[in-house]
């Protein structure tokens, strides 16, 4: 610390500002120092962005036979092997593997991020509220969550689909409704301790109103959890539709998912293994990188706890 | 008509002891306390931990209700105002935390921690003119302003502790409740944030109300002393009158506790 004298003489307004770390960006420095969770990263990174993109191959000549239609049978090309045609092979139907993975992949990966993204928007507020309110507000909003804990997952989901038909947007609400419970019991924790630091003291004394202290001061302290939360919710949510379509009551055909991908291998596993193996290995891949990734975050943001 | 008026302040805490709670305690936290505070005045609350004196500050904050009694702010009787009143009026009372590492928003640079402060006195304030604000505030408490876009955990537990200070004094408050603001900190820098309190006091003509647990530190800032004991206020005085010639037993007993270095002669 200089002195005063040397303080007072220096602009008010500095010409340059040293700029600081934050804890989140502090986090990520120390995360890209984790190998595997950067490798997983990569991984998912890749895959993602091929479910994502390559979808519109189609527009692009030349990139166009690489992924065809997924849906397109060629019925004289049945059950082939990996070939330059077909990168992964064709099933009983001379559809494309790889195509008929990438496409997949797309919903697999849309209903797992979405309905995570949907989950933990609600369960983060949710919590939040409930653990800055406490007393009565808090007993009444967490006894909801318990009544929702001890719901049958399963049979929610076959009585809505039996009451609305089969329809995708049925899977995020039964998934988000299932998943956002945890966030909110984790957040709730978290703002409960936070809440007790005397800097929600100081902010109540400056006089800001609940809601700024909620989503300003509060909220962005429990980002540590929530992130690395998020990263095992997204496989585990994958997982859920992956059953679902596995027992008939998720994605329909013509649509598919990893999920309805797998089950269909699984049923012409003796005569065609390539239909079960490359959707699951790319499922397995994805849900293999999302959960190390969550726990090099883990030890990113809690160094303190970490192994080593 | 005082500045700052305490009357028979009270705060009882119950406790529930036992299987499911079924004995209650009473805990007397802060008992039948009456202080006043002039204009521009350093009172000193020195007491042992567990006496009452944080209860006491979050009772003059409006961050606790109290059991019974009234804190009057220039002749206004804070408990009687409807909440949002207090809210607004909140500007005019700022505190000054013991724990520089938990007193701040891990998440928010300095200049966010307080042009946010700075926008409660003046909301039309943003821009050039809010980083004027925040450059001249972080000099006022001898940060260097180039600093500002630094986050709390790149600070030093002293420069911490003058950011929670500049944030107190963002709003432009008329009293300040420092609750042990130097406990946690170094020797070497405890003098440092003393002098720059009893400076900013002067200059900004403040009232504050200094809580510690040492009755030296509060003897070196304190126009006048109240010591505490077990919730109430058992000697009240002119600071130096206090330190040199105590009446109470209890306030003697403190004194004690005071490390003294004691000069032999080389005779």
């Amino acid at each position: 610390m200089s002195d005063a004298a040397s303080i007072d003489s220096m602009p008010v307004v500095p010409e340059k500002v040293e700029k600081g770390t934050s804890l989140t960006r502090d986090a990520w420095l120390r995360l890209q120092k984790n190998k595997l969770a950067m490798i997983c990263l990569w991984v998912f990174a890749a895959i993602a962005a091929l479910c994502f993109i390559g979808p519109y191959f189609k527009y692009i000549p030349g990139l166009r036979e690489v992924l065809p239609d997924p849906n397109a049978t060629h019925l004289s090309e049945r059950s082939q092997l990996p070939n330059a045609t077909y990168l992964l092979g064709s099933d009983h139907l001379g559809r494309d593997i790889f195509s008929r993975v990438v496409h997949g992949g797309r919903v697999s990966l849309m209903v797992g991020l979405l309905a995570t993204l949907v989950s933990i928007t609600i369960g983060v507020v949710y919590g939040a509220i409930s653990g800055y309110a406490s007393g009565r507000t808090d007993a009444v909003m967490m006894r909801i969550v318990d009544i929702l804990y001890s719901m049958p997952f399963m049979i929610m989901v076959i009585i809505l689909t039996t009451m609305f038909g089969n329809q995708l947007w049925l899977l995020f609400v039964a998934i988000g409704a299932v998943e956002w419970v945890t966030m909110a019991r984790i957040v709730r924790g978290q703002i409960m301790s936070l809440k007790k630091q005397e800097f929600v003291e100081a902010a109540v004394s400056l006089g800001y109103s609940d809601a700024r202290i909620i989503f300003r001061h509060l909220i962005p302290n429990t980002i540590g959890p929530v992130i690395v939360y998020t990263t095992l919710t997204v496989p585990s949510v994958m997982l859920l539709e992956a059953v679902l379509s596995y027992l008939g009551l998720g994605v329909q055909p013509p649509d598919s998912s990893w999920g309805t991908l797998i089950k269909e291998g699984a049923d012409r596993m003796q005569s065609d293994p390539a239909l079960l193996v490359f959707p699951a290995i790319f499922f397995s891949a994805t849900l293999f990188c999302l959960n190390f990734l969550g726990d090099g975050l883990r030890d990113a943001f809690d160094p303190k706890s970490s192994k080593d | 008509m005082s500045f700052l008026e305490i009357d028979h302040l009270t705060k009882h805490f119950r406790v529930h002891k036992g299987l499911f709670g079924a004995e209650e305690e009473t805990v007397k936290a802060v008992e039948d306390v009456t202080l006043s505070l002039e204009k521009g005045e350093i009172l000193g609350l020195v007491g042992e931990s567990g006496c009452g004196k944080t209860t006491l500050s979050r009772l003059i904050m409006q961050l606790l209700p109290p059991t019974s009694g009234s804190v009057v702010l220039q002749g206004e009787r804070l408990a009687a105002l409807p909440p949002e009143e207090i809210r607004m009026r909140r500007i005019d009372f700022q505190m000054v935390f013991q724990d520089p590492y938990a007193s701040l928003n891990p998440r928010l640079t300095v200049f966010s921690t307080l042009a946010e402060a700075i926008r409660t006195r003046h909301p039309e304030s943003f821009g050039d003119n809010l980083a004027r604000r925040v450059g001249e505030l972080m000099r006022r408490v001898g940060l260097e302003p180039r600093y500002m876009k630094k986050y709390p955990h790149e600070f030093s537990g002293g420069q911490r502790q003058r950011i929670a200070i500049a944030r107190a004094l963002a709003t432009e408050p008329k009293l300040i409740i420092a609750d042990e603001p130097v406990s946690a900190l170094d020797v070497s820098i405890q003098s440092q944030i003393l002098n720059l309190l009893m400076n900013l006091s002067k200059d900004l003509d403040l009232t504050m109300l200094f809580i510690s647990h040492d009755l030296a530190v509060v003897h070196y800032v304190a126009d006048r002393i109240a010591v505490m004991y077990q919730g109430r206020i058992v000697e009240l005085g002119d600071a130096d009158e206090v330190f040199h010639h105590p009446k109470e037993a209890y306030t003697r007993q403190l004194l004690e506790a005071v490390p003294r270095i004691e000069y032999q002669n080389a005779s």
